[in-house]
Formats: structure tokens, sequence, C-alpha cells
């Protein structure tokens, strides 16, 4: 219990008039889904921000902001990694691939079918970046286990409690492929 | 069939189908659709159809609030109170407004209304900002200047309960309570931070102890956790001359229309909220909620679009929680087992809100004839608690399921045969059975019984719940004249699939596939559908579903009817077809019978009927209980590391029911996901506060610990067909009942691997530590 013994007053931190200004706008191209795209931001943006925003790929979702949920992954020259840990600046040339992507043309990528077929989303919020993981799982390992599986998506939450369904689903996923 | 012009009577399948179908005789309205036939004879009800909007929401094009962005829309934050208990004396927001791109600005503690100037948990909003940018809203809070008196508090329930302690509350800040008991009775003394007892009683528990062979008594403690939704609460507000569209990530868009309408004077037909896809709820979605207000005064003031969406660490400490609790329950009963008397003493805390109680599985779980109840409600400074996936009777299980094992022990039997003696219901009768077979509760050792340092068990505990039905739902189902085909409610999909379950209810009706009934719904344009809540949303919407698509399908029938010189009681619709039932080869197509409509569509609206044979009772206006409630019984099997006190949850077996189950695929999704967050509930997470500054030490998802992929067990989820002929459709809800029951069966578990209970939640290395005298206890 904390009691102090005499009321206390505090003010507010009080910034404004001092505070440096922002810095200026950086224009960067980024290599997203094979389009690139030439953006003028804030150097502060990060990936996530700039998929979400300017080029209005919200299929890209942020959850906790900081690296923690793993729902905003994307791949990045194939490696999944949280697009909200890594500055839209920092990108250069490599090449991001976001959920919107994944698919060739009408035709889904063996791990979003499957998880359409083993109802492996519930909300569907973790789905997207669940779904990068697992497909730049069999990228890498053709014939997972169920440990590869729990390995690969080790850092991803889902409040829904999808993860039996997320295993089944990369598994036949895998299966799929290999047919 | 009887009828008369209200009513007619009909024969329903009845009973468990795995045990074998009776049937039953009901009374039901006589414009409702005849009675259901068993899954087993159905063609699209009670199969695993995949959802309607799978393909949006694997290739991230569904539409979630925080996705959408209308033109001129603003951005908001909040300016929250870093004090646990402090009065704002000024408030200067000048600087603020100035500040470039800054449109709007809401005072929210105000010295000038003293009854709003008081803050009462750390995070509690004290102003909000509308800008043209994150940014600039972020910018403009730093130049809001506030001076602050710091009050005393407290933030520990212990301490709140001193009668010395620093008041959180007083008779004009305290919440109210409300009638239907929901949160919280309304109406219950306060004495110092300490609301109630909540009284209930039944026969004299006193003599109850009195005729006992056995007492046993045990006190147990359960933390607060929180709902860690994926999606944050959001909400984007337009305020037009002509009226007002909220897009909100809400578990209720009826309910959320109806308190904007009364919190700002519109008419309802001037509101209309609309959710497409929504990030998860489980209860904190389920009202407007103060950032919801803020959202739309700003628009109103600043006529532009208005967007707000909470931040993680807004969310840990400002959008709700499951209340803390702590529970002393003796129990009596005669060596055979019958019980003699159960008394529950609890205190449980929402913060500074209501709804720390323990639930009814103590009263009502059990035959026994001798019960009293007194159940407290206890105020500290911490944000409030609300509804979480089991209100209640999620931590009052983890006290009863193991003083009922204790009892089981102390009587030396097993807690499967006194259940079996004291739980009346035989719904869970065979899930215990089932589950006991499936888990093999034969290998069941005596506790503590392994010899190494990694130690095994089993347990299993019982889950109550009532089945809840909101009558205040309807449906549309329209019939175009091309053959398309429409079902249209108000009704939000959580995530649980209600989308695809009404697809699935119509196509049964009109004899077409799920993937041919678009499925319009999360908007206040359509008729209102329920809430995503109390576990109810099936049992509320499918039934007018089903009942809307058999009398628009009576119209289009009597139009197939003159085409086939036939009467409409002989026809029938499968496979896309209209059959003549003695003769098949007389048939038009369901596309051929559309176009012979007068108009280009034909429409009927149903609403949620009552309970055929009537409810338990009403609950409000707007709800009721079945007669039934739902069961479940869930298995556990662990094994504990005593060198490290981890506790590994290797198995369970969840036996559940739900009335009819309509998609066996998205029911084993709900339990599967009640299962782990069961888990994580007892092992992982916890909400811990400083109890030096009253601060949420973890708001976040890095040390607020939730249940990953490594941590799941191998979950087998059997559903039982439990059928009573209540409704158009007999089904009941699932999502909170596969919660209620996983973390006593771990415990009990855990007691059968250690043979030393754990009383307390969550069940940390440390408390597992402890518990084997391998460390001293936590004070």
């Amino acid at each position: 219990m904390f009691s102090p013994t005499s009321a206390m007053t505090v003010e507010t931190q009080h910034p404004g008039d001092d505070a440096p200004a922002n810095p200026p706008l950086v224009t960067i191209e980024l290599h997203v889904n094979s389009a690139v795209w030439t953006l003028c931001v804030e150097p502060r943006m990060t990936l996530a921000e700039a998929l979400r925003g300017p080029l209005q790929l919200t299929g890209t979702k942020i959850a906790c902001n900081r690296g923690a949920c793993s729902a905003c992954t994307v791949w990045l020259d194939g490696v999944p990694i949280c697009s909200c840990m890594m500055l839209a600046t920092d990108v250069g040339t490599r090449s991001v691939t976001t959920i919107e992507g994944l698919a060739s043309g009408e035709k889904l990528h063996p791990v979003q079918q499957a998880f359409i077929d083993h109802d492996a989303l519930q909300c569907g919020f973790c789905a997207p970046g669940m779904i990068m993981s697992c497909a730049a799982l069999l990228e890498r390992s053709p014939q997972p286990s169920a440990d590869d599986v729990r390995a690969a998506i080790s850092g991803h939450y889902c409040r829904c409690g999808t993860y039996p369904h997320v295993i089944a689903a990369t598994l036949d996923a895998a299966k799929m492929r290999r047919a | 069939m009887a009828t008369n012009n209200s009513i007619r009577t009909e024969t329903f399948p009845s009973g468990i189908a795995s045990v074998g179908l009776d049937t039953v005789e009901r009374q039901i309205p006589a414009d409702e659709p005849p009675p259901l036939a068993p899954n087993g004879e159905l063609s699209v009800i009670g199969k695993s159809f995949p959802r309607p909007n799978g393909r949006a929401k694997v290739t991230g094009a569904v539409r979630f609030t925080v996705d959408i962005k209308l033109p001129g829309m603003l951005h908001t934050r909040v300016l929250r109170s870093p004090w646990p208990h402090a009065v704002v004396r000024t408030i200067d927001t000048l600087a603020a407004a100035n500040h470039p791109g800054v449109r709007a600005i809401l005072t929210i503690a105000d010295p000038a209304k003293p009854q709003t100037a008081t803050l009462h948990y750390i995070g509690e909003p004290i102003a909000a900002v509308a800008a043209d940018s994150i940014a600039a809203a972020e910018e403009a809070l730093h130049l809001i200047r506030v001076e602050y008196q710091a009050l005393p508090f407290v933030a520990d329930i212990d301490k709140a309960r001193d009668p010395a302690a620093p008041l959180v509350h007083d008779d004009t800040t305290a919440p109210a309570g409300h009638p239907s008991g929901f949160p919280a009775a309304a109406g219950l003394p306060l004495n110092g931070n300490v609301r109630g007892p909540a009284i209930s009683r039944r026969g004299n528990v006193s003599r109850g102890f009195a005729e006992a062979d056995a007492i046993v008594e045990a006190e147990y403690s359960t933390h607060v956790q929180t709902h860690c939704c994926l999606e944050p609460h959001a909400i984007v507000a337009d305020w037009r001359p002509d009226g007002l569209t909220v897009y909100m990530s809400t578990q209720f868009t009826a309910g959320v229309r109806d308190e904007i309408a009364a919190a700002f004077g519109l008419p309802l037909n001037r509101v209309r909220v609309i959710v497409d896809a929504m990030g998860g709820g489980f209860g904190s979605k389920s009202q407007l909620g103060n950032y919801g207000r803020f959202a739309i005064e700003l628009s109103r003031q600043a006529k532009a679009p208005v967007q707000l969406f909470l931040e993680r660490e807004e969310e840990q400490m400002d959008a709700g929680n499951r209340p803390g609790t702590w529970q002393r329950l003796r129990i009596g009963a005669k060596h055979d087992g019958s019980l003699t008397a159960i008394s529950l003493v609890s205190y449980g805390t929402a913060g500074v809100g209501l709804g720390a109680g323990v639930g009814n599985n103590a009263e009502a779980l059990y035959s026994c004839p001798n019960f009293e109840g007194a159940q407290h409600d206890v105020f500290i400074n911490a944000g409030p608690g609300c509804a979480m996936r089991g209100p209640g009777n999620t931590p009052g299980a983890f006290g009863l399921e193991q003083t009922i094992d204790e009892l089981a022990e102390k009587l030396g039997t097993d807690p499967l045969r006194l259940r079996d003696r004291i739980d009346p219901c035989p719904v869970r009768r065979e899930e215990r059975r089932i589950g006991a077979e499936r888990i093999g509760w034969h290998r069941r050792h005596a506790p503590g019984a392994n010899s190494g340092p990694v130690k095994r068990g089993l347990g299993m505990a019982q889950s109550l719940w009532g089945a809840n039905v909101q009558t205040n739902a309807a449906c549309e189902v329209r019939i175009m004249r091309d053959g398309s085909v429409e079902v249209l409610s108000s009704v939000q999909d959580i995530g649980t699939g209600i989308a695809t379950v009404l697809a699935q209810t119509v196509a049964e009706v009109l004899g077409l596939r799920p993937d041919e009934i678009t499925v319009r719904i999360g908007d206040t344009e359509f008729p209102p559908g329920g809430p995503s809540y109390g576990s109810r949303t099936t049992a509320s919407t499918t039934p007018p579903a089903r009942t809307a698509a058999w009398r628009v399908q009576q119209q289009l029938l009597r139009e197939a009817a003159l085409m086939l010189n036939a009467s409409v009681n002989e026809l029938i619709a499968v496979e896309g077809k209209i059959l003549v039932g003695s003769d098949r080869s007389r048939f038009l197509t369901f596309r051929d019978a559309a176009a012979r409509l007068r108009t280009d569509r034909i429409a009927a609206v149903a609403s949620r009927s009552d309970d055929y044979g009537g409810f338990r009772r009403r609950a409000g206006e707007d709800a009721a209980l079945a007669q039934q409630d739902l069961g479940g019984v869930q298995f556990a099997e662990i094994s504990v590391d005593t060198e490290i006190g981890i506790i590994r949850v290797e198995r369970v077996v969840a036996v559940q029911d739900c009335g009819r189950p309509m998609n066996p695929r998205q029911i084993e999704s709900q339990v599967q996901g009640g299962v782990l967050m069961g888990i994580s509930y007892a092992l992982l997470e916890e909400r811990i506060i400083d109890q030096a500054t009253g601060r949420m030490v973890n708001p976040n998802l890095e040390q607020y610990k939730l249940v990953g992929p490594r941590e799941t067990p191998e979950i087998d989820v059997i559903v039982l067909e439990n059928y009573q002929g209540r409704s158009a459709t007999d089904a009941y809800g699932i999502a909170e009942p596969a919660n209620i029951a996983t973390a006593p069966a771990v415990a009990n578990a855990v007691y059968n691997a250690l043979g030393v209970r754990l009383r307390s939640l969550p069940m940390t290395p440390a408390a597992v530590l402890a518990a084997v005298g391998k460390v001293p206890q936590r004070s």
C-alpha cells in the first residue's frame, strides 16, 4: 500500500517548446510482392506501418508492435521476420513478400488452402503471420515433423488457440505440395 | 401433427445419439418449421463445411476494424492517468489544441465537473486528442498540462479489505450492479472497499454439516487474467448530419447501437454499427466502452471520421480483465458420498469495477440440500474487470472441483464414482464415462506415487454453464429471381464461425450447398442478431435462420406446386431441386422455380421464439436460460519436473455437449481454444501489479505469458449429440464450457502427480517448488 504522508503535485513533462524538429522525410524504394514502390516516409516508420499505411497491404497485422507475437510476419528475401521490428528505411533492395503476395494469382498457396480446410483460424487476426511462417517452413523443410511446425510458429501467439489445427494444416500442406 | 390456430404438436428426436435416441413431443408455434432430423439423416447440418470467409482470411483480404481507412479520417490518442488514485486539479489543453494537425480535444477528467476529476487507476483516460496523424495526436498529448493531487491508494485485495485501507470508491462513485445479477447484483451494501455479500441460500447448512460423516474445507485463490485479443479494441466513428456510422470490433453490433443511441440522444434509425471481421473478444468487446464514446464525441466535434485503436499497453490496463478471486469452500458428505452441506465465502476484485464472484458451480453443479454462499466484490485501484470466457464459473470451478476431489479421497472413493453419486446430470455422466475410457483413467495411480524427479498425474474436472438464448434475435432469408439466396442478420462473427452455420442452416432447408448461400452479417441495417457472448450465438441465431428459410421456401413452393401440378406438402427440396416426393421424376431445379417469382426477390424474417416447452427462466428483457445447462467434462494428463518446477500438460481429453452440433470441426476449434486458454490460465498468465506504484509491470505480450505452440498438448475433443427438441435447430453454445473445467482438471492432475495440492493460480514453477518443499513458501 502506498500512502504518501502529504498530497503531492506533479506535472507532466512539457517538451513541446524546445523539442527538436522532426527529422526530414526520406525517399525509399520498397520491393513488395514483385512490385516496386517509391515512398516518402518518416525515418521512424516501420516496415509494418509502411505496408499497412501507404501501401494499403493491410493483411499484415500489428498486434503487439514489439516483436512478441509475430502477427506482423512477412518474408524478407524469403526469410520470415517481424515487420514491426524493422524500419522501412532499413529494407533496402531486399524483396518483401506479404500475405497478399503468397498466392499465385487465384491459386492459393497450399498452406493457405490447408488453413481453410483444417479450420486453422478462428478470428483470423494471427492467420496471415502464421501462414507466412508455415509457408516459409515448407520452403526450407518440405517434409517437416509436427515438432518442426511447432518450432516454426513458436514465436506466434493465437489467442483463439488454433495451434493444433495450424500444425495439422501445415503437415497436410506439405503433403499436398509433394503430391 | 396436430394443429390448432397458433400451435401444433410435433415429435422431436430426444437424447444422446451415442447412447440411443428416443422421441419427445413438443407443442410448437404453428408458423415454425417441422422437427429437424438427427444429424445422421441430414445432408448439410452437422458436417464440417469451411468458413465462407476463409479465403478472405488466409489472403489478408478480410477487413478488420483496424484496417479501415476512411477519407479524411482522424487518428486518436488518449492521455491516461500515471497515478493509481489522484484528483486532477487543473488541466490545460490550449497548447495541445494549437499543435499543428490537432482537430479536436476531449477533456474527460475535468476539474470543472468534480464527479469526473478523480482518477481511480493507472491508465484511466484523462483526455483524448484527434489529429491528422497518430504522430500529431501523440505529440499533442505531451502538450497537455495536468496538475494532479495524488491520493493514497490500494492495489492489493487483502490490504483493500482492511477497514483502514484507502477508499477506492464512495457511494457516489461505486458502480451500481444490475438487476439481472450480472456482472453483480444491485443494491448491495458497501463497507469500506468491500461490497456485498451477495447471499444465496437453500436448506440449513448448520444442520447439513452436523449430519456429515466427512467434511473438507479449503481456500483457493485465482489471479487476474487479461483477454489479450490480438486485434486491439478499435472503433472508427463517422458522425454526419444525417446519421452516425460506427465500424467497431465488437461482440454485439445491435447492443452497441442501443448504447450509442442512448448516450448521444440519437434515434436508433440514425445509428449504424458495422463489423466485418473481428480479431477476438473473449468478453472484453461486449460494450461500447469509454474509448467508443470518445471516438464518437471527437467525430461529432471534428466533423470528420475518427479512429481510435488501443495500443497493447492500453489493452492490458484499460480493456477489461478476468477478476482475481479468493474463496473458502466447506463441503460435508455422508459415507456413501451424498452431500449434506456446501458453504462458500468469496472475495474477488475486478479493480474499480464489479463482477468478481466465483459463479454458481458450488451452488448448482451437485445435488446438495443445504447450501449457503456469500460472495463479495472488493475494490482496488486497478483497471476494471469485465466478463471473460466463463466469467465467475472459471475461477469458481478451480476451487470446487479440487474440493470435490479432496472429498473423494477423504471418503476413500474414486473422483469419478463420487461424481456419479452426486451429479444429477445424465449428459455429464456419459461424458465422464467416455472421457475416462479415452484418457485411460484406470492407469491413475495413488497421489505422489512416482519415485523419480518427474512425477506424472491424471486428473479431471467438470464444468457448468447456463445455456443462454437471446430472444431479441432475428434473421432474414431472401431468394432472388436468379436463384441466389442470402441470409441476413446483424449478428457478428467473433471467430467462432456463425457465418458458416447460418449458411448450413439455410442450405439444409432449401436443399442447396452452403457455398450457394451468401451470408451478410455484422451490420445493424440487417435484422437484429444476438451478441457473441454468453455462448449464445448459435442457440439464438440458427433457429430464426431456419424458420425464415422455411417460411420463404413455402412461398417458393407455392409457385413450384403450380408448375408441378402437385400440392405444396408433397414437395421436397434436395440437391438443388424441388421434387415431388412420391414421384422423383417430377421436379424443378431450385433456379427454375425461382425464375417463376413475380418479383425480383422474396423474403421472410423470423425472430427467435421461446424454447419449445419453455425456458427455465427469463434473464432480462432480451434473453433467457434454457431448461438444460451445458455440461462438459475434461481430463488432463500432466508431468511435473520437481527439480525445476515446470508442469507440462501432455494430453487433454475434452468431452463436451452443445445440443445439436452444427459444424464439428468449428466446434473442435472452439474446444481446443477453450482448453488452451484454460492451460494458459492455469500455468502461465498473471497480471502483476507493483504494489509500490500501482502500475501493471507486464502490460505487453512478452512479460505477460501466454500459452504457445510448444506448450500445446494433444487435445482430444469429443462432442455429444444431445437432442432435446427445444428449437428449430436444437443447437446451443460451446465456447465457455470448454474453458471452465481445464484449470481444475490440470490442478487435480498436479495433485495426483505430487500428492500436494496447489490451491493458488497460476501454478508457476516457483509455486511447484514451494509445494514440494524445495524453496520456501511465498508469503
